[in-house]
């Protein structure tokens, strides 16, 4: 895609590039994931579209079968089998539909349900108020301090370079309602209260979010929490506690996989002026390095909506989600040529590196964690995590 | 927005049901659920299936669609959109319809002549099948018979340009109305007649219905000074003439000159794009797309942000269905059907028939 970037190279040659790479090599590595972008979309078909229409079907029956069974949750094993059916049909809705969809990834079919413009999903946040926060504000500033409002969410200090504040003592307990209600956070994030604060939202717009929300709240709480509980007769009850369950199933999923895109300790955050005038090549490589994927089953990769390729992701956000596995052996293989970091790990030790930086920098102080060197395959040794501090 | 089919006509009982279990279905709908199951019972756009796909000659198919809830109607000789979706694409398409308004069993069918570089008939000849879903919008055009119809008839085609033709024909034996109706064709040779069978058949069947059939492989083509041979009373019948440009432009000026321009009703199959005056050109700046491109004045905008890469909205690609609209936000526009050039800030203009003049930024 042209984008609007800087190509001149003088321009740059006197900045110092973060991972020690010349003028010249950052320039060609911009090329090399411009050419691997542009090759899987000239190969997009038949098989990518059979794809979505299937995960979608397969998500509305998982979604009709476990509301089906929870009219009888009265009984403990319907009750069991429909709450975790439905969970895993809001985890798909919300992960591999909702989140892909809405960043255009189906556009290209042309199709007027799975397109980002129409699309809306089962979860608190309204599809327009979340892609200005999500697809643009952070998928454009990843990790610049202080304008990519992901980071830390404005609620916690998640980047010993962030200022501390005695409010953040308390963001183990922000940090664990987060994981509960994530949704609900996630829809408050996006009304992005810190320029409502500083006046440089209009309130024309804050009212218009404010009225989509409570809408949108007003329309989830009554479906979870009125008409399929009265629907359920007798087991309304227990309805009304398998969805509440059912949500936070999904809630806690959501986070952990979403918190482990850009804060395990590998992933790099940067300062504005180190992102001023960036070239196209230079944002590639601020994308790479400040995301870090999660090691994953097919199925683990499916059920986290391919956000385990959290790296080519956001290399590349708006190609379609099956393809980062695809491409993940060729974004490795340019890491390696160049000397760049690839970031993965398993999930519990990402989630680890997560919590314990939550909990440390809830603290003043704290240093910046140690990053991978690069990427090296394994047969040659592995990776190897070298004490290289930034 | 991507193009979507027509609202189809189901019974108000079913849309109270769609509004009364939202409830349980938002932010979906209940035809979110049912269409897992059978894609024509969408309230939301009219489908329909593929019922068949027969050769009318080496290079032309029928389809017959059945629509999945009733046909809203459509007079004989106008066309319909329809999307296929190929290779995980949905493109759309206008095709006249060339079945009789009143057919019995309330299917549809448009007749569709393969262009081998093309996307959707080579699709439709080769791979579509008995049970392929397409989607069905809008009914449209005003090439149509008055009710009741002309007493003296005279149709005119080339080509493909017999298709609207086909169902109007159709339509008057039906209505048993074939009484003195001319119709003068051309085609490359014998086997090339879209419906030859059909049309000989009218003919041997009907004494009120004259066919001439033109090989232009061995007669030549139709000349306008041809006329007089072929219908010496042609300036006193409603005429209607569907086929390529050229002939179309021929006749229209020889009916201007030596006939009665109000008795003569053309349909034009392509739209006449770069042949009216075209401009300079210029820049595009995408707003959106924070993307940028120099074109020249026969390029339309959305050609021009698709080979920068950009995924635009569009529908029919001819100005018809505004799929492709984008907010004008400097600059003007020219419409390559008419040569016009107009614009004002905060215009909205379909993408896929303007080009740029001079420079413009677009909120695309």
């Amino acid at each position: 895609m042209a984008t609007e970037v800087r190509n001149d190279s003088e321009l740059r040659s006197d900045r110092e590039h973060p991972m020690g790479l010349s003028v010249d090599e950052v320039e060609a590595i911009g090329r090399e994931f411009q050419e691997l972008h542009d090759e899987v979309f000239a190969d997009l078909g038949e098989r990518d579209a059979r794809y979505i229409h299937a995960i979608i079907a397969l998500q509305r029956n998982l979604a009709l079968a476990g509301r089906g069974m929870l009219l009888f949750s009265i009984f403990p094993p319907a009750w069991l089998a429909g709450t975790a059916t439905l969970s895993v049909a809001k985890i798909l809705e919300n992960m591999e539909i909702g989140h892909n969809v809405m960043h255009g990834q189906w556009d290209w079919m042309n199709h007027p349900d799975i397109h980002s413009s129409s699309w809306d999903w089962d979860t608190a946040s309204t599809s327009e108020a979340w892609k200005h926060s999500h697809n643009y504000i952070h998928h454009t500033f990843t990790n610049i301090r202080g304008k990519d409002k992901d980071l830390g969410y404005e609620i916690m200090r998640i980047d010993p370079e962030q200022p501390w504040h005695p409010a953040y003592l308390l963001q183990p307990l922000y940090n664990l309602l987060l994981m509960a209600f994530f949704e609900w956070g996630v829809a408050l994030h996006d009304m992005d209260i810190e320029a409502v604060r500083a006046r440089e939202k209009p309130w024309k717009q804050v009212w218009k979010d404010l009225k989509g929300i409570s809408g949108k709240a007003r329309r989830q709480f009554i479906k979870d929490y009125v008409a399929w509980p009265l629907l359920s007769g007798i087991s309304a009850p227990t309805t009304l506690a398998a969805n509440f369950t059912a949500n936070i199933v999904r809630n806690v999923w959501a986070h952990s996989i979403i918190f482990c895109g850009h804060f395990p300790d590998q992933c790099h955050t940067f300062s504005e002026e180190e992102c001023e005038d960036e070239t196209l090549g230079e944002t590639y490589i601020r994308q790479l390095i400040g995301a870090a994927n999660i090691d994953g089953s097919p199925l683990f990769h499916v059920l986290s909506g391919n956000l385990g390729w959290q790296v080519e992701h956001h290399l590349f956000p708006d190609m379609p989600s099956t393809r980062y596995g695809e491409i993940g052996p060729r974004v490795r293989e340019i890491c390696e040529r160049y000397g760049l970091p690839y970031n993965t790990g398993p999930l519990w030790q990402q989630l680890a590196m997560v919590h314990r930086t939550i909990l440390r920098l809830a603290l003043p102080g704290g240093k910046p964690r140690s990053k991978p060197s690069p990427y090296v395959r394994e047969e040659d040794g592995g990776r190897r995590v070298a004490p290289s501090r930034r | 927005m991507a193009e979507r089919g027509a609202r189809p006509q189901v019974p108000r009982i079913t849309r109270g049901i769609v509004r009364a279990t939202q409830g349980l279905t938002t932010p979906f709908e209940l035809d979110d659920y049912l269409e897992q199951f059978n894609p024509l019972w969408s309230t939301r756009e009219l489908r329909g299936r593929i019922e068949s796909v027969d050769r009318e000659t080496a290079t032309a198919v029928t389809v017959t669609i059945k629509p999945g809830h009733d046909w809203p109607g459509h007079r004989a000789g106008q066309f319909v959109r329809l999307g296929f979706d190929i290779d995980g694409v949905r493109h759309w398409r206008a095709y006249s319809l060339t079945s009789d308004p009143d057919r019995a069993d309330g299917n549809i069918s448009i007749t569709v002549k393969t262009v081998e570089d093309g996307v959707v008939s080579p699709f439709l000849a080769k791979e579509a099948e008995p049970g392929t879903i397409v989607t069905l919008s809008n009914v449209e055009g005003e090439f149509v018979l008055p009710d009741p119809p002309p007493a003296k008839l005279l149709f005119i085609s080339a080509g493909s340009g017999v298709t609207p033709i086909m169902s109007m024909l159709r339509h008057l034996e039906r209505d048993h109305r074939l009484n003195d109706v001319v119709h003068l064709h051309s085609a490359k040779d014998e086997g090339d007649v879209i419906f030859g069978n059909q049309l000989r058949r009218l003919e041997d069947a009907y004494a009120g219905f004259r066919l001439h059939e033109q090989h232009s492989s061995e007669m030549g083509r139709m000349r306008p000074e041809d006329l007089d041979d072929l219908c010496a009373n042609w300036r006193d019948r409603v005429t209607y003439l569907s086929g390529p440009a050229d002939l179309i432009d021929a006749l229209e000026e020889h009916w201007e000159e030596h006939g009665d321009p109000e008795l003569l009703n053309i349909e034009r199959f392509q739209i006449k794009l770069g042949e009216a005056a075209t401009g300079e050109g210029g820049l595009i700046r995408f707003m959106r797309s924070g993307c940028e491109t120099d074109v020249d004045g026969e390029t339309p905008i959305l050609v021009a942000g698709e080979k920068e890469g950009l995924e635009l909205a569009y529908g029919c690609r001819e100005g018809i269905c505004h799929t492709c609209v984008g907010e004008l936000s400097s600059g003007k526009v020219r419409d390559l059907r008419t040569g016009e050039v107009y614009g004002s800030e905060g215009e909205m203009v379909r993408t896929c028939i303007s080009a740029p003049e001079g420079e413009i930024e677009i909120s695309l």
